[in-house]
């Protein structure tokens, strides 16, 4: 127990020491939180439109004015020349290009139907596909401003319908915020815990230093758990500051479950996420490699975490590798007892996952390091 | 310039013996390609739904076998209580769910009028006003067959044209940003690193010492991480190419030489970071902050610039990965040519030369 007392406080000595990583512990998540979900807004607004009107009709005036009047649109540009607004296209400048056929309104009236062109940049393939459907469906209720106009309509309703009705639970705002805030906190606690114990224990092996610690008489698991337990610490300390402070203060985020279920939780993901860091430790000799085998896996494991697109939609195979990564859980089990105020019965699963990473993760590394080279 | 190929096989040496670091060099490229291309994507498919029937008729019945065919929904048929409901939900097992009130069919076909109710989960609040969307979309298509074939009058109907990209594959965004940020995580973060490294171990006051000129011997390190970078180039758009089908509708070579430009825009970033930092910890974190964080950010393939608070925008124009991604999507899918290019080449250009002469400037061949 003493020997575990001593290697701690030279870890913290080491840890506050350094005005290089203080930073990356304080500052830099911090400042992520803040930034990151003000960046991270997917919301499809402010589509740029261009409109060519060849007809320059009341019709096109009217519907000109409803679309841009709906809140999703930008009027960027209003012409007769198709190649202009093409251009617009290009140039990034538009997303969307309007084509007003000439002798629209006659048409209409006339012969009871027209066309109208509609084009759009695809290369997002989100944008182009909500941006589509929302010009669609102002057209369709310009259609409906129409015919009301041409015809009385019956007071009963001629057609079926069927009139759907939609309620959003847990977040009836739909403020993004409240989804990427958890997630990203999550992340930030993951990174931070990875990268300190992988890049602190290798950074022993490349100065030296380490063989001064193989000829002591610490054991083997007095060494690990000294270089765990501080960066355990820190992990939760920053997840609190995040939590408490930058959640609650800025975003307004208040947890809707226990708090200490959480923390629970969080104590042992972090132990598993430390485990892999002294793991990938275990196999490197240098910083450089280090960090490069952390990155390559924290890309991986952060891009299929569902922070930015959902597991659901992935193919089967990618769904196994999402679930393979203890980021998967701790996002999902932060999001739902933040934003659902999900119990422990509803984590069963996530808990029994989790733990089995702490212990494989941590086996494995206590196996793999070597006193001897 | 014999010393200098010399030296060069030096670096090259360094790299290629590093087994572990060439994973990240090579793999990552291949491993977001692979990602990117397959697994992610931010369409829904066979999202959860439950649906609870109290009608049990033929409306109800008929407009589930719909939503069961389309295929963004996996349905669960099951009459769950309030309570039951709303704990599916909190387990995460459901993402929506349809109630069908009694009568569904009867009030449609006597009143013209039923109602349909959708719950979702708003905890991710994009992905549910899409699945609200779908399941709005479905139900009109229902009617519509209800209504039958009568036409009504005054139609307006719009043809849509998707541009570049009909399918709305999810690459053609990704792509050309993993380009961008690939190249720039190879070029600053390994560079700046493997010139700190020599650095902190001491080996650098040698090379500086050798009869060699020292200017050389920083640049003979860039040189290899140029040549892998045009590697990494190649494989991307090879692998885009083949395996994603995407299309290289520009001039190739105005695509690699406008990249060879960004490589090198990267290259003396990392050059910079190097003169600036002594111990690897902190070239990693400057390359981390300074980097790779806004690249990601404010590259635009992740995150929509033209959301983002202004003094955000602002800052974005000040990333050079924000112009080279506007440029590859230019030449690469839209396939435009240089005079479409020029104002953004120009500024990565001017970027370049400013970094270039920062960092030169404050190369010292003394160690402190």
């Amino acid at each position: 127990m003493r020997t575990i007392l001593f290697l701690l406080q030279k870890e913290f000595r080491q840890i506050f020491r350094n005005r290089s990583i203080l930073p990356i512990i304080f500052v830099m998540p911090l400042m992520q939180l803040i930034v990151l979900p003000l960046a991270a807004d997917y919301e499809v607004k402010n589509i740029n439109l261009a409109v060519v009107d060849h007809d320059h009709s009341t019709y096109s005036a009217q519907l000109c004015a409803k679309i841009s009047g709906s809140g999703y649109f930008r009027l960027v540009n209003y012409g007769s020349d198709f190649k202009t607004a093409f251009e617009l296209i290009e140039t990034d400048k538009a997303d969307l290009v309007l084509e007003i056929p000439a002798g629209f309104e006659r048409t209409v009236v006339r012969e009871n139907e027209d066309k109208l062109f509609i084009a759009v940049n695809a290369i997002n393939g989100v944008k182009a596909g909500l941006g589509g459907s929302y010009l669609s469906r102002i057209l369709n209720d310009f259609n409906q401003d129409v015919r009301l106009k041409w015809m009385q309509l019956p007071r009963y309703n001629s057609m079926p319908v069927v009139e759907v009705t939609s309620s959003v639970w847990f977040n009836p705002h739909m403020n993004y915020n409240f989804f990427m805030v958890p997630g990203i906190l999550a992340i930030l606690v993951t990174m931070m815990g990875s990268y300190m114990t992988a890049l602190n224990i290798v950074k022993e092996k490349e100065i030296g230093t380490i063989e001064q610690l193989n000829v002591t008489p610490i054991r083997k698991h007095h060494f690990v758990l000294g270089k765990l337990i501080p960066f355990w610490v820190l992990g939760m300390f920053v997840f609190s500051v995040g939590l408490f402070i930058i959640a609650r203060l800025i975003y307004g985020i208040v947890p809707l479950g226990s708090i200490a279920l959480l923390y629970g939780f969080l104590a042992v993901y972090l132990l598993a996420i430390l485990g892999l860091g002294l793991l990938i430790s275990t196999y490197c000799d240098t910083q450089q490699q280090a960090m490069s085998v952390t990155f390559f896996f924290m890309m991986i494991f952060m891009l299929m975490s569902g922070l930015f697109t959902s597991i659901d939609s992935m193919p089967l195979w990618a769904k196994g590798i999402a679930y393979l990564s203890p980021v998967t859980y701790f996002i999902e089990v932060v999001r739902m007892i933040v934003l659902k105020g999900s119990t422990f019965t509803d984590l069963k699963i996530h808990f029994a996952a989790i733990t089995t990473f702490a212990l494989v993760l941590n086996a494995w590394a206590i196996l793999n390091y070597k006193k001897t080279s | 310039m014999k010393q200098f190929i010399i030296f060069i096989r030096k670096e090259f040496k360094h790299v290629f013996r590093d087994r572990k670091t060439l994973l990240m060099l090579f793999g990552l490229p291949i491993v977001q390609i692979v990602l990117f291309g397959f697994a992610l994507t931010n369409e829904i498919n066979n999202s959860k739904m439950v649906v609870l029937d109290y009608a049990h008729d033929k409306g109800s019945q008929e407009l589930i076998a719909k939503l069961e065919a389309s295929r963004y929904f996996e349905i669960e048929k099951n009459l769950l209580s309030d309570k039951q409901l709303e704990a599916a939900f909190r387990e995460g097992k459901i993402k929506t769910a349809v109630i069908f009130p009694p009568n569904f069919y009867h009030d449609l076909m006597h009143t013209n009028k039923t109602q349909l109710q959708v719950i979702a989960d708003g905890t991710d609040p994009n992905t549910a006003t899409t699945l609200v969307n779908y399941i709005q979309t479905i139900t009109g298509q229902y009617q519509q067959q209800v209504m039958g074939q009568t036409k009504l009058p005054y139609r307006i109907v719009p043809e849509l044209r998707m541009l570049y990209n009909p399918e709305l594959k999810g690459a053609y965004n990704y792509v050309p940003g993993v380009m961008a940020l690939v190249l720039m995580l190879v070029c600053v973060m390994m560079t700046s690193i493997s010139i700190v490294r020599e650095k902190e171990l001491g080996t650098m006051e040698i090379l500086l010492v050798s009869p060699f000129k020292p200017l050389l011997v920083i640049l003979s390190k860039a040189v290899p991480y140029l040549i892998v970078s045009l590697v990494n180039l190649a494989v991307i758009l090879l692998l885009s190419v083949f395996a994603l089908g995407l299309p290289v509708n520009g001039s190739v070579v105005l695509l690699v030489s406008v990249s060879t430009l960004y490589i090198i825009t990267a290259l003396s970033m990392g050059l910079l970071i190097s003169t600036t930092t002594a111990s690897q910890q902190t070239a990693m974190l400057l390359s981390l902050m300074g980097m790779l964080l806004p690249t990601m950010l404010f590259a635009g393939f992740m995150f929509p610039i033209e959301n983002m608070p202004l003094p955000l925008q602002v800052i974005s124009n000040i990333v050079p990965a924000k112009w080279y991604y506007i440029i590859v999507k230019r030449i690469m899918i839209k396939g435009l040519g240089f005079a479409s290019v020029w104002k953004e080449v120009t500024i990565l250009f001017v970027m370049t030369m400013l970094l270039l002469g920062i960092s030169l400037k404050k190369f010292k061949i003394r160690l402190a």
